[in-house]
C-alpha cells in the first residue's frame, strides 16, 4: 500500500439520504474510478430522463406484499446511501416495494421480483425485504428487458431468520443498471446472496453486509458473463463490527470479446469489537479472448488481534491449455473441450442455485453465451 | 464387450526422421520407429533424452513444434490433424501427469470422450456396465466417477485412471508416457494387468515409455529402444532391457554428448 492509501474503513463512513452530500462523481474517485461515467446515462449527475420499470411480484402465500410511499417509516432503516447515485435513487423513488415474512413462518415457494424495463428514461426503485425472527424465506429478483434504473433494496434479516436471495441480472443489451443491495443481520442470522449478471451495457452492483449482533452467517456468490461492450462491476463490502460473524464471498466470471470489462472489488473491514470473525473472500476471472479486462481488488481491513479466520484470493486468467490439450487427446473437439471446462470453472457456483428451474435457465444462458 | 463386433485389420505407426524443437531448442533429432498392432515396443533411455517429447509431439501438445519428420497411422499423417482428432484417429497418449480440471466430473468427463472417439454416444445402460467393469478391474472406488476429474487424486489414482481411458477408448496405437513413474508395487502391478487386458487382443499396439526396467517384468516387450539425446541409438529384444537393468545408461549418455 502507498502513502495515500487511506484505510478502508474510512471509504465507507460517508453516508447521507441527501443528495447533495455527495458531489457528482468526476471518475478520479476511488469508488469510481473503474466506472465508465459517460454510460450511466445521467443517474450519476441527475440529468436522466423519467422512465419506468415496472415490479411485478409472485409471492409465496407466508409473504406478506405492500407497495408503499416515500414517507413509509420503515424505508431506509437497514441502509442510508453511500453514494451519489444510491442517495439520488433514494431521494426520487416514487413507490417502494416492502415484502415481509412475519416471525417463525417459512415461506412456501420461492417469491420472485420481476423488474421489466420499459425502455428509455431513468427509474428509480426501493425494495425492502423484511425477515421477522426465526423466518425463512427464498427471494428471486430477475431483471429484465431495457432499462435505466437505479435502485436500492434493503434485507433485514431477524434474529436466527434465513433468507436466501437470487438476483438476476438478465437485462437487455442497452439496459444501464446501479443498485445496492444491503443485509442486515440479526444475531444468528443467515443470508445467502446468489447474484448472476449477465445482460445490459453497464451493471454495477454494490452488495454490502453488516451485522446487528453476533453469530450472523453471510454467504455472496456471484457469477457472471462478460461480453464485448459490456461493463459489469460488482462491488462488495462486508463490515464486520460484531463478534464471531461469518462471511463468505465467492465471485466467478468469465469475459469475452472486444472491451469486455469486469470489475470486482471486496471489502472486508473487520472492527476491533469483531472478535471471532471468519471470512473469505474469492475472485476468479476466466479471459476468453483477447480485449477483455477484468480488474479485481479485495482489500482486507483487520482492527482486531482476534478473528478465527480472513483471507482473501484473486486470480484472472485465460484457460489453461493444458485442460483443453487433456480433452481433446481424448478425442473431444476444441469447441467440446473449451466449453467443458468453461462449465467447470462455474458448475461449483450453480450447484448452490437451490431452484432447478434458475439453475438450468442460468446455464443456458452460460451455454448460449459460449455459443457466440 | 460393447464393440466386439467390430472387426479391425493391423495397424501400424510409423515415425518417419521426426525433429522436433520447444523454443527453438532442437529436442528429438531424426527419429525413426514403427509399432505394428500386436506389438510392445518399450523407450528407455535417460532423463532429457526426450522421450516424452516424442509422445507429447505425437499427441500434438502444443509447446512442442514438428520441424520435420512424419508420423503415420495407418498412412494418414498424423502431424497435419488437430489434437482430437489425432485421438479420433485412433492414438492415445497416457500421460505422466494428468492435469487437475477442475468441475469437471469424471464420469461426464469419460462419456465425453468415449462419445468423441465412437462418433456417437453410448447407450446409458451400456456405457455404465462398462464403466464399472473397468474401474472394478483396475480397483477403482466407484465414487471416483462423481469426482472431479484428476483433482485431488493420487499419483497411483491419477495412473489408474488414465488406463481406465485406454479400456474404454480402446486406440489401435497406445503411448504410455511414464505410466510407471511413482507406483507402489501393488500398483504398478494393478496398472501393467490393465495394459496386458487392453494389448490382449492382438489388434493394438503399445509404445510403452520408461525409464526403469521394472515395468518391463509385468509389460513383457517384444522390441526394446535405447533413446539418447533425441534419437534412438540401439535396438534389440527383450534381453537390452536385462542390459540397461545391469549397466544402467551410462554407456549412451556419455556416447552421445
Amino acid at each position: 500500500m502507498g502513502l495515500e492509501t487511506k484505510p478502508l474503513s474510512t471509504l465507507h463512513e460517508k453516508v447521507s439520504y441527501n443528495v447533495e452530500d455527495f458531489p457528482v462523481p468526476t471518475g478520479r474517485e476511488e469508488e469510481w474510478r473503474f466506472t465508465p461515467l459517460s454510460r450511466l446515462k445521467g443517474l450519476h449527475d441527475g440529468a436522466a430522463a423519467a422512465g419506468g420499470v415496472l415490479v411485478h411480484v409472485d409471492a409465496a402465500p407466508e409473504v406478506t406484499v405492500e407497495t408503499v410511499g416515500r414517507d413509509d417509516p420503515r424505508l431506509g432503516k437497514a441502509y442510508v446511501p453511500a453514494d451519489r447515485v444510491s442517495a439520488q435513487a433514494f431521494a426520487v423513488f416514487e413507490k417502494a416495494t416492502v415484502l415481509t415474512v412475519a416471525r417463525e413462518a417459512v415461506a412456501s415457494k420461492p417469491t420472485v421480483i420481476t423488474l421489466t424495463g420499459s425502455g428509455a428514461g431513468a427509474a428509480y426503485g426501493h425494495i425492502l425485504v423484511k425477515l421477522e425472527p426465526m423466518a425463512e424465506a427464498v427471494f428471486v429478483l430477475d431483471h429484465q428487458g431495457s432499462a435505466v434504473y437505479a435502485d436500492n433494496v434493503e434485507f433485514v434479516v431477524g434474529e436466527g431468520a434465513t433468507l436466501k436471495v437470487i438476483s438476476l441480472q438478465d437485462w437487455a443489451d442497452d439496459a444501464v443498471h446501479v443498485s445496492h443491495h444491503h443485509a442486515l443481520l440479526g444475531k444468528d442470522a443467515t443470508f445467502r446472496s446468489f447474484v448472476v449478471t449477465l445482460g445490459g451495457d453497464l451493471v454495477r452492483l454494490s452488495p454490502s453486509v453488516s451485522y446487528s449482533g453476533p453469530g450472523g452467517d453471510a454467504d455472496l456468490t456471484g457469477l457472471y458473463f462478460v461480453d464485448a461492450g459490456q461493463h459489469m462491476e460488482h462491488r462488495l463490502l462486508v463490515d464486520h463490527s460484531q463478534p464471531n460473524c461469518k462471511s463468505n464471498v465467492t465471485y466467478k466470471g468469465a469475459l469475452q470479446g472486444e472491451d469486455a470489462h469486469a470489475v470486482w472489488i471486496g471489502d472486508v473491514i473487520i472492527r476491533v469489537e469483531a472478535e471471532g470473525t471468519d471470512t473469505y473472500e474469492l475472485n476468479r476471472n476466466l479471459l476468453l479472448t483477447d480485449g477483455a479486462r477484468a480488474d479485481s481488488v479485495p482489500n482486507l481491513e483487520i482492527l482486531t488481534g482476534e478473528v478465527a479466520g480472513a483471507g482473501h484470493a484473486s486470480a484472472s486468467g485465460r484457460l489453461d491449455d493444458e485442460h483443453i490439450f487433456y480433452l481433446q487427446a481424448r478425442g473431444i473437439p476444441f469447441d467440446d473441450a473449451r466449453r467443458l471446462v468453461i462449465r467447470g470453472f462455474f458448475a461449483q457456483l450453480l450447484e448452490k442455485i437451490e431452484l432447478p428451474e434458475l439453475r438450468e435457465r442460468v446455464l443456458g444462458k452460460v451455454e448460449a453465451e459460449l455459443e457466440k | 464387450m460393447s464393440d466386439s463386433s467390430r472387426v479391425r485389420s493391423g495397424s501400424t505407426l510409423e515415425i518417419r526422421d521426426l525433429h522436433v524443437a520447444v523454443e527453438d531448442k532442437e529436442i528429438l533429432r531424426g527419429v525413426n520407429l514403427t509399432v505394428r498392432s500386436g506389438e510392445t515396443h518399450a523407450i528407455m533411455g535417460p532423463n532429457g533424452s526426450g522421450k516424452s517429447t516424442l509422445a507429447y509431439a505425437i499427441a500434438g501438445h502444443p509447446k512442442y513444434t514438428v520441424t520435420g519428420g512424419q508420423v503415420l497411422l495407418d498412412g494418414v499423417d498424423l502431424l497435419e490433424l488437430s489434437v482430437d482428432a489425432r485421438a479420433r484417429a485412433g492414438l492415445f497418449l497416457a500421460m505422466q501427469y494428468p492435469v487437475e480440471v477442475p468441475g469437471v466430473s469424471v464420469s461426464n468427463f469419460l462419456r465425453s470422450a468415449v462419445t468423441s472417439v465412437r462418433g456417437e454416444a453410448p447407450k446409458l445402460r451400456e456405457f455404465a456396465k462398462d464403466l464399472k467393469a473397468g474401474m472394478d478391474a483396475l480397483s477403482i472406488d466407484a465414487a471416483f466417477a462423481q469426482r472431479n476429474l484428476n483433482e485431488g487424486f493420487s499419483g497411483g489414482e491419477k495412473k489408474r485412471h488414465e488406463i481406465l481411458q485406454l479400456e474404454l477408448l480402446k486406440p489401435k496405437i497406445a503411448v504410455l508416457d511414464e505410466t510407471d513413474s511413482g507406483l507402489d508395487v501393488d500398483a504398478l502391478r494393478v496398472v501393467s494387468e490393465g495394459i496386458n487386458r487392453f494389448r490382449a487382443s492382438g489388434e493394438t499396439g503399445v509404445l510403452l515409455i520408461t525409464h526403469y526396467t521394472r515395468i518391463l517384468r509385468y509389460v513383457k516387450p517384444d522390441f526394446v529402444h535405447v533413446f539418447a539425446a533425441g534419437r534412438i541409438v540401439e535396438q534389440g529384444g527383450p534381453e537390452l532391457a536385462d542390459k540397461l537393468e545391469a549397466e544402467g545408461y551410462e554407456a549412451y549418455t556419455k556416447a552421445s554428448v
